[in-house]
């Protein structure tokens, strides 16, 4: 049971630099995820909190301890690869139980706990088998096994579900969530998958080039996302530049909007982003005001239709609504879209800072 | 690979890094320093006359263009018979390539200088080929004594080193690469030249530099065979220990001399190798091809007569084991005779051509593991130095080698000479630059989050390293010592100047043998030790995969 505070970190591969002032507060027991794009340093900040990488800048504390020089084997850590790194020479079984034996328990005990995780991560067939003769996606049950049988006070997991199907994901998603709140362990969770983060995490840090870009929520996050980039980053978004004068929202030259709550936003030129589901379409025959645009194309999704249409502005825009029995909107249509403006977030002219939040 | 470990830490490893920098220091640094202090010390004061006596005389200095010469042209010719049949192995099926192969291994991993008897009694003065030649058609051969003896000892024993090189290369070439190329309507002789031959020039490189230095640091054979045609490691020899006269100052100067040839030639390759360095990326192996009609004769019957004449000797050797002798000569018929007499002149031989090795084996296997560990996954300044030092063995001939652990340990603080122990810290300090670039190539192929995973669950760096890693290096590492073993067994120019009584080797004794005449014994001894080596072999052959052997 660790709370986990990162000051002002830094990390250098030789002169590069890939993570500079990161400031985090991870709470006790919480699941917090690290999203980010490829190469943003996910797993470099992992290894900084595990100790396999050198810190070269700032503080790492477990609660209230300072733990930049302490070794590796002593934070009582458990920690999922993103390449499993499964001992190759032992067996299933073997490697899950490798931790409880360098915890010195029991002998009975080591047996019963491993059969345990065994059969929740469904490998217990494999026990006795060597690594090299199991799937990817079975390799990375008995990490997971591994690590979280030692019931580590942090758990550090690097994208540990990336190898399994859609089905066996979900059911991982939640033995990882069942098994996390049940002891409590405070983890750090790297991934990918957007949809896997706000479905697991209690936070989540979007990261972008080394940074820390927004803190939050998952509901959060979407909602009044940071800045442009965890907008466009986070879900699916169109992005459209407009002007703020006294509290009305202009867009594309001619269409405004108005709100109470925008009255504090200063005036001047602004970044809009509107999601797909944020925007209404209203056939030219209803008389509503708002950004004309021209319908090029639909697909039909099933539950969602999707619409690409085109602002008089010339921008490309993305527009998703629940499908209809007979859709009556056809390429080359005009129409007049609105806003659910409530739900729009305006941002400065350079996208760094959401005027909303 | 994840290199952040930049700065020396003083845990286990870091004790690990001082203490076997330490070692190096006791048993490598300090013996060189002090050899080279004799070189340019006349015993009180600072002197050049050695080297000026060593360049005055051309007695002495053309031992070195000698050892230079026969080495060379031992290379060239090696590079020439062992790619031609390491490109024909791997390219066409050959009948029987499974024990050809087997015979190639056999004909390097013998004592050099076990051949160079073979051959005299062969094609010496009476040797039995050449009074067949004259006595039938009145042939004379070819002076067999001398530059040309030397030079058909040491390319039929080394070659197969460049041969095995071109296989281990051509094994790691896409096939794709040939097709591609023949495609283009480049075939044959000439894909040979533009796309083989620059794809492995690099090994092939690397082949003729470990011909080189085997052959300037073998002894046995040019002391055999060479008569006239001197080399620097017999003169050296003979300034040590001679009966004559003994000066160590001036065989000191001679060592210098010696390792500075090794070094240049050593540089020289490396910056060849590097320059003309590629990497490869196998995703389909070469397919053999069958050839037909006359080529299959003639690649066949090259293949074979090259095998022949390498493992000849050795079979020669076998052969005169079970002649009947009479005092020194053979006589007609077959017996078991000189087996038996072979066992009063063994002495503790034999036992001590299994301890020697065997304690000397397990010394080189867990520094060079531990040395490719840090080299590899510890890289500081400090480990840095330890890679560097333990590759100076490496182009220091073993009389060297001897000379100076004589000239160190014969003398308070620490005396070792006429012991055990000082045989197997020369066989160590000699063996180990080998065995640890194996072990360093292993170690790489090992990913290090494995190892961080053992940390992350608890275990000590240690126990990290020894439950977790060195199991994982276990199987190459082994059929790595099985290579090593074979090699210390044969060794011979360390353990003549070291033996005493007690501790005499079996190639030792065969060498003693073999310079007093006793041709029938030496043979029944030379015997005893190539089964010894087939037996190794035989091991190896079963427990590393593809059989594949790297030196
Ligand atoms: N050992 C290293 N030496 C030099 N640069 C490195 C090293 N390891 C990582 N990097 C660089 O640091 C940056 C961050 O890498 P990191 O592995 O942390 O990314 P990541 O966010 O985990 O990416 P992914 O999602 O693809 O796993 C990358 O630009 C990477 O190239
Ligand atoms: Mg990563």
């Amino acid at each position: 049971m660790s709370k986990i505070t990162i000051k002002e970190a830094k990390k250098q591969y030789g002169d590069v630099t890939v993570i500079e002032g990161l400031n985090l507060e991870i709470r006790d027991g919480e699941l917090f995820t690290l999203l980010g794009p490829s190469g943003c340093g996910k797993t470099t900040l992992l290894r900084m909190i595990a100790g396999f990488n050198s810190i070269e800048g700032g503080d790492f504390y477990f609660n209230e301890e300072r733990i930049n020089d302490k070794e590796p084997s002593k934070r009582n850590i458990g920690m999922v690869f993103q390449n499993y790194a499964i001992f190759p020479h032992l067996t299933v079984e073997k490697n899950v139980a490798f931790g409880l034996k360098n915890r010195k328990l029991p002998k009975d005990e080591i047996r019963r706990e491993t059969a345990r995780f065994l059969e929740m991560m469904q490998i217990e067939q494999y026990a006795d088998r060597l690594p090299e003769n199991l799937s990817g996606g079975q390799q990375q049950r008995v990490a997971l096994a591994r690590a979280l049988v030692i019931k580590p006070d942090v758990l550090l997991m690097d994208e540990p579900l990336s190898n399994l199907d859609a089905k066996l994901r979900m059911e991982m998603r939640q033995a990882i969530r069942r098994i996390q709140r049940e002891v409590g362990i405070t983890t750090v969770y790297v991934t990918h998958d957007q949809e896997e983060a706000m479905s697991i995490s209690d936070t989540i840090a979007v990261m972008n080039a080394g940074k820390i870009q927004h803190i939050g929520t998952p509901r959060e996050i979407y909602q009044r996302p940071a800045n442009v980039f965890v907008a466009t980053f986070i879900g699916r978004t169109n992005v459209l530049s407009g002007r703020m004068e006294k509290g009305t929202l202009l867009l594309v030259d001619t269409a405004r909007f108005s709100r109470t709550a925008w009255n504090g936003v200063p005036d001047g030129p602004v970044q809009v982003s509107v999601r797909p589901e944020e925007f209404v379409i209203h056939p030219l025959s209803d008389g509503a005001e708002g950004l004309p645009a021209v319908l090029k194309d639909s697909v039909y999704l099933g539950l969602n239709t999707h619409f690409y249409l085109r602002l008089s502005s010339g921008d490309a825009v993305e527009v998703i609504k629940e499908s209809v029995l007979d859709d009556t909107l056809h390429p080359g249509d005009s129409v007049i879209l609105t806003l659910k403006e409530e739900k729009i977030n305006i941002f400065s002219e350079d996208g760094s800072k959401n005027y909303l939040r | 690979m994840r290199q952040n470990h930049r700065r020396f830490r003083l845990d286990v490893w870091g004790w690990t890094t001082i203490t076997i920098l330490l070692l190096y220091g006791l048993f490598l640094l300090y013996p060189l320093g002090l050899l080279l202090k004799m070189a340019f010390s006349d015993g009180m004061h600072f002197t050049l006359s050695h080297f000026v006596r060593f360049f005055s005389r051309p007695y002495y200095s053309i031992t070195l263009i000698n050892s230079f010469k026969v080495s060379f042209m031992a290379a060239l010719l090696s590079v020439l018979v062992g790619v031609t049949l390491g490109y024909f192995m791997s390219m066409y099926q050959i009948a029987g390539s499974r024990i050809l192969r087997m015979c190639i291994v056999m004909a390097t991993m013998s004592a050099p200088f076990v051949g160079a008897y073979a051959w005299i009694m062969l094609l010496g003065r009476s040797g039995v080929i050449t009074r067949f030649l004259s006595g039938l058609f009145g042939i004379t051969m070819p002076n067999i004594y001398g530059f040309n003896g030397i030079l058909l000892v040491f390319t039929t024993q080394l070659f197969p080193l460049v041969f095995l090189y071109v296989q281990g290369a051509m094994s790691k070439m896409d096939a794709s690469l040939l097709e591609a190329a023949e495609n283009m309507g480049c075939t044959g002789v000439k894909r040979f030249f533009t796309v083989v031959l620059p794809l492995i020039a690099p090994t092939v490189l690397a082949g003729a530099l470990l011909v080189f230095v085997r052959a300037v640091s073998d002894f046995g054979t040019p002391m055999l065979i060479g008569e006239g045609y001197r080399t620097f490691t017999v003169i050296l020899y003979n300034e040590f220990v001679g009966e004559v006269s003994q000066n160590k100052g001036f065989a000191s100067a001679i060592s210098i001399l010696a390792i500075l040839i090794t070094m240049v030639v050593y540089f020289s390759q490396n910056l060849a190798a590097s320059k003309s360095a590629v990497s490869m990326n196998v995703m389909r192996r070469i397919e053999k091809k069958k050839l037909r009609g006359l080529s299959a004769f003639l690649v066949h019957l090259l293949i074979y007569a090259v095998v022949f004449i390498s493992i000849l000797p050795q079979l020669y050797v076998v052969y005169t084991s079970f002649l009947k002798t009479s005092g020194q000569i053979y006589v007609k018929g077959y017996s078991m005779q000189s087996y038996a007499n072979m066992f009063s002149r063994l002495g503790r031989s034999i036992q001590n051509t299994l301890i020697i090795p065997a304690l000397s084996l397990l010394v080189v296997v867990l520094l060079a593991v531990l040395i490719a560990y840090v080299a590899v996954r510890r890289r500081n300044a400090l480990s840095g130095a330890v890679d560097m030092i333990s590759m100076i063995p490496y182009v220091i001939p073993g009389t060297v080698v001897g000379i100076a652990m004589i000239s160190a340990f014969n003398r308070k603080p620490l005396v070792l000479t006429g012991g055990m122990l000082i045989m197997v810290v020369a066989l160590v300090v000699r063996r180990l630059p080998y065995t640890i670039r194996s072990s360093v190539a292993i170690l790489q192929q090992i990913p290090l989050y494995v190892e961080e995973a053992a940390l992350s669950l608890g275990s000590s760096k240690l126990k990290a390293f020894f439950e977790i890693t060195l199991p994982m290096m276990a199987p190459g590492v082994f059929a790595g010592a099985i290579l090593s073993w074979v090699t210390l067994i044969s060794e011979l120019s360390t353990a003549i100047l070291l033996y005493t009584g007690r501790t005499q080797t079996l190639t030792v004794a065969i060498y003693t043998q073999i310079i007093r005449g006793n041709y029938g014994i030496a043979s029944a001894m030379a015997t005893v030790l190539t089964v010894m080596t087939f037996i190794s072999l035989l091991l190896f052959n079963r427990i590393s995969k593809d059989g594949d052997i790297t030196l």
